[in-house]
């Protein structure tokens, strides 16, 4: 095993272990803050592999504006700081076994999969993911449509959150 | 690669450093709690209603803008990087990318969002 | 000679030999070097944070007409120790009913979030501590986490004052990220790049001559990112006691406390290295890297003195004045100086060196006079509309 692989391996394990607290824990801000820690952890992955900008953008507005959203979402709608809930309903056992079945499927499915024992390529030495990012971000034959229709969507977004949260006013 | 183990170790001590102060101050404090010391402070008397308040929903609505203008800007990172080296042609798309989000914000500000009240 | 030059390299080198003497591998080897340079770089810099108490106390006394602390030592320069021993030996009480977990580790995540940032800030032309390529996004991520640290605080302490506090704050901090993620992306576009070495090292002519409106929103948006006067809405100490600080005591106020202090001058130090050429002063970098070290310092302490001559002469604004102005005024404005800047830098692209300074600081003087006539004509306006409402109710 090399280095790089049992430092993924570290970093999935602290994933999705934040992510099972996530669903788990009874308390809905620690809930909210297990979310952090599991998102910071992808952020590390993006790291791992060679995309650097995508793990800062991760942090920025994953952690820095969404988690915060979420919190603010909590903190708006809660009437108690220890408000604390069942945390399973009586149908648990339908997802259970749900679980177990999508569990048993992948496995089979990946058991003929080669890519679980191979190491990523490496990146050619020159090769400035950035400059690739902002040339494919405006050149026409690439992604400059996208571009500005993610532009349009943003606009969307806001209009959208403007009707909902502005109903009454 | 190698860059990533080091801003890990950067986390790593500068949370030690933290840690070790307080972990310091723990041991060496006096431990003499009681009840008195371990009330809310709510200017010098006994605290009234609980403490939790009906917060306002402006808190989550300037949260909701800034995320909309947070994925923006960083769209525009790659595009800044690059904008001295492409010619006229990229310059006047990342403007018409900007346009049509101060149309947006316009049109949160004519709404009337982005009042406090 | 080049001990002089280039002394991070000769000091690894020099370590590296020893352990490799002793039998370590080579990747254990360079991470153990790794380890002790990141540990002498947080260590100075928590001695420089203690050296800060003392600059602000001594500098906040003389703008308040008066001496400051001048008993303990020479010129009071004993006394942030005697501040600190005090911290350590408060007892750490956590107040009944507040969450245990998250209320003790908000400090450690403020005090982190500032020490992270030295990790990207070049000190001397080959001494950085990791020469990211997206080093100016990164610092907005290490302020993401220290947002997300302000409402852990607030929100376990169990006290109404510390919850408001911590919205305000983090309403204000978050506000103010958009004008400064704009301004950042201007030494982006004439650098070409987003790692602050990079930045550092095509600043020929320092980028507040190219782009003087961008510096002055920049300074303006880290002011309130520190939580400062005049937007410290968070320790409005008049009105929400001390904000979220306001159930913590001993030590891990002082993590809070000094993590501010740090990342105010961290802040001077951006400040300086984005638009005020960073270790470049006259071609003194190239002689010695101490030199270059001594260079960022000093600028990183005139752009922490603006910071404090700004906090204790200006006074606090409201809320939603302070919001107003964010989304109303630095918004549009920071947005509109972008478009120019980038539509300035390909319209002056072949021209030499001075019509291509002259050409961006003349658009940028236009352009902030424009937006001040604007705002002086809305304000004319509403003046006038209170005027008309008082003459009514006079008569």
């Amino acid at each position: 095993m090399t280095g790089e692989q049992i430092v993924f391996l570290l970093v999935a394990l602290f994933t999705l272990g934040s992510g099972f607290m996530v669903v788990t824990t009874r308390n809905l801000v620690h809930a909210a803050l297990w979310l952090v820690s599991t998102l910071f952890g992808v952020a590390v992955t993006y790291a791992l592999l060679n995309a650097p900008f995508l793990a800062v953008v991760q942090v920025v507005v994953y952690i820095g504006a969404i988690a915060i959203l979420f919190i603010f979402a909590v903190m708006l709608t809660r009437k108690d700081m220890r408000d604390q809930g069942p945390q399973m309903n009586s149908n648990w056992w339908v997802g259970a076994l749900l679980s177990v079945l999508t569990f048993i499927g992948l496995f089979f499915l990946l058991q003929g999969w080669n890519g679980l024992s191979k190491t990523a390529a490496d990146i050619p030495s020159g090769f400035d993911s950035i400059s690739e990012l902002g040339n494919a971000l405006v050149s026409p034959t690439a992604y400059v449509l996208p571009f500005e229709v993610a532009s349009v969507l943003l606009v969307a977004a806001l209009v959208g959150a403007v009707y909902v949260a502005f109903n009454r006013k | 690669m190698s860059q990533w183990i080091y801003i890990g170790l950067f986390f790593i001590v500068g949370l030690i450093i933290p840690v070790g102060a307080i972990t310091v101050a723990w041991i060496l404090g006096p431990k003499k709690a009681n009840p008195i010391k371990q009330s809310t402070y709510e200017c010098g008397i006994e605290t009234v209603g609980d403490s939790w308040i009906q917060f306002k929903a402006q808190y989550y609505i300037f949260a909701l803008v800034f995320l909309v203008f947070d994925v923006e800007t960083v769209f525009l990172f790659p595009w800044a990087v690059k904008l001295s080296q492409l010619g006229l042609f990229a310059v006047i798309e990342g403007i018409i990318f900007i346009l049509i989000l101060i149309v947006g914000l316009v049109y949160t500000w004519r709404k009337g969002m982005l009042e406090w009240v | 000679m080049s001990f002089w030059k280039d002394p991070l390299k000769v000091a690894a080198d020099w370590l590296m030999s020893i352990f490799t003497g002793w039998g370590m591998p080579v990747v254990a080897a360079n991470i153990l070097i790794g380890f002790l340079g990141i540990f002498l770089l947080i260590a100075l810099l928590m001695l420089l944070d203690i050296f800060l108490v003392w600059v602000e106390r001594k500098v906040v006394s003389r703008f308040q007409d008066r001496i400051g602390p001048n008993r303990v030592g020479p010129f009071g320069l004993i006394q942030p120790f005697a501040d600190i021993i005090k911290l350590i030996i408060k007892e750490d009480t956590t107040p009944g009913g507040a969450d245990k977990v998250v209320y003790n580790i908000a400090p450690m995540l403020s005090m982190m979030s500032v020490l992270i940032l030295w990790a990207v800030v070049p000190l001397a032309p080959r001494i950085i501590g990791v020469d990211l390529n997206i080093g100016a996004l990164y610092i907005i991520a290490a302020g993401a986490i220290g947002t997300l640290s302000i409402i852990m605080a607030g929100w376990s302490s169990n006290n109404k004052f510390a919850l408001i506090g911590a919205f305000r704050q983090v309403a204000v901090m978050v506000s103010f990220e958009i004008p400064m993620l704009s301004t950042l992306l201007i030494p982006t576009i004439f650098a070409g790049s987003m790692g602050l070495n990079a930045i550092t090292e095509k600043q020929d002519i320092w980028f507040v001559f190219l782009a003087p409106l961008g510096a002055l929103i920049f300074l303006i948006a880290a002011i309130a990112e520190l939580g400062r006067a005049p937007f410290d809405m968070a320790e409005g100490e008049s009105e929400l006691v001390a904000g979220y600080n306001t159930e913590y005591s001993g030590m891990k106020f002082g993590m809070f406390y000094a993590g501010e202090l740090l990342h105010a001058f961290t802040f001077g130090g951006f400040w300086s290295i984005l638009f005020f050429g960073g270790y470049r002063f006259l071609g003194l970098e190239q002689v010695s890297a101490f030199l270059a070290i001594a260079v960022i310092l000093f600028k990183a302490f005139i752009g922490y003195w603006i910071i404090m001559w700004v906090k204790y002469t200006l006074l606090r604004i409201r809320i939603d004045h302070m919001l107003g102005f964010n989304w109303k005024f630095l918004t549009p404005l920071s947005f509109t100086l972008l478009m120019v800047i980038a539509l300035m830098n390909a319209l002056l692209a072949g021209t030499p060196t001075l019509v291509y300074t002259l050409g961006m600081f003349l658009s940028n003087v236009v352009l902030g006079w424009i937006a001040l006539e604007i705002a002086r004509s809305y304000s004319r306006k509403e003046r006038e509309k209170m005027e008309g409402m008082k003459k009514v109710v006079t008569t």
